[in-house]
């Protein structure tokens, strides 16, 4: 029996200037998804975007300074890699790595939190972009403290604006 | 996910400030002047004057040419790139989330086969 938790909606918060929170309700056991998110084998399977996207490459050197790497190939033929340093391993409950999209881009640290209740668990994956001078350099290129930013105010403007 | 990074860059950049989106926010209602974008902020002309050249620079803003008093006008084009980039974010995360939803039942499935086999 599943718990209550409502399953099948993804939410998004930005809690503070530097953090995005994705969170999701599944009906599974936290030791389940913990592999799901750390496991190649299945990291392949779901992780993978869109329709048309595919992910080739999906290396996980799960341990502490281990790293990862995953490589995105788009419908178009076009190619995106993703790598990143695993920091904190604790199955099932908590996951913590490094995640950069290459060296123009603000590196995160990405913080995945699995709580289970009634055979459900939640998925709370933090996005967080480090530190005032990280926060300037992001500044500087752009992407991921805009989109803290932008998620932040967004919605609401664009209610006016669209 | 790589879109337009230099526009967008210039973009956020001016989106970065609670004064400036205050600003555009304002002018979300309709064109104002300088001095009316001005009055809301414990700040002087100058300062307000600065953001609102941010503002020109990444084009969210149109300064009227007809006028003497030229009021400023709010241009929403480059946000919806930078909506469209939250939304790639978002896109990414939806479609994955529910593939792992399908993905977890097969798992699942297969273990209470198992199980049941044993």
């Amino acid at each position: 029996m599943h718990g209550t938790g409502r399953t099948g909606v993804t939410s998004y918060a930005t809690p503070t200037d530097r953090e995005v929170v994705v969170t999701r309700v599944v009906n599974a056991s936290r030791s389940l998804v913990f592999e799901t998110f750390t496991d190649p084998r299945h990291i392949q399977q779901w992780m993978i975007g869109p329709e048309g996207w595919t992910m080739p490459v999906c290396e996980m050197d799960l341990r502490p300074g281990g790293a990862w790497r995953y490589v995105y190939r788009k419908a178009d033929g076009s190619e995106m890699t993703l790598t990143g340093r695993c920091l904190e391993i604790a199955a099932p409950e908590r996951f913590v790595a490094t995640e950069s999209w290459g060296p123009e881009w603000p590196e995160s640290i990405n913080t995945l939190v699995l709580t289970e209740h009634a055979g459900q668990t939640t998925i709370t994956m933090t996005l967080t972009y480090p530190s005032r001078e990280a926060r300037d350099a992001a500044l500087k290129t752009g992407m991921k403290e805009g989109m803290d930013q932008g998620f932040a105010r967004l919605d609401e403007m664009l209610k006016t604006l669209v | 996910m790589r879109v337009a990074a230099d526009a967008l860059s210039t973009t956020f950049f001016a989106l970065a400030d609670p004064t400036r989106r205050a600003i555009l926010s304002r002018l979300a209602d309709g064109p104002a002047t300088v001095k009316e974008l001005s009055a809301p902020f414990a700040m002087s002309g100058p300062a307000v004057s600065k953001h609102l050249r941010v503002l020109e620079h990444a084009g969210l803003i149109q300064r009227g040419r007809e006028a003497q008093w030229r009021p400023r006008s709010l241009d929403a084009a480059p946000l919806k790139d930078v909506v469209a980039w939250a939304a790639e974010f978002r896109r990414f995360w939806d479609a994955s989330y529910a593939r792992l939803d399908t993905y977890l039942d097969r798992l699942q499935q297969r273990e209470t086969r198992h199980a049941r086999h044993r």
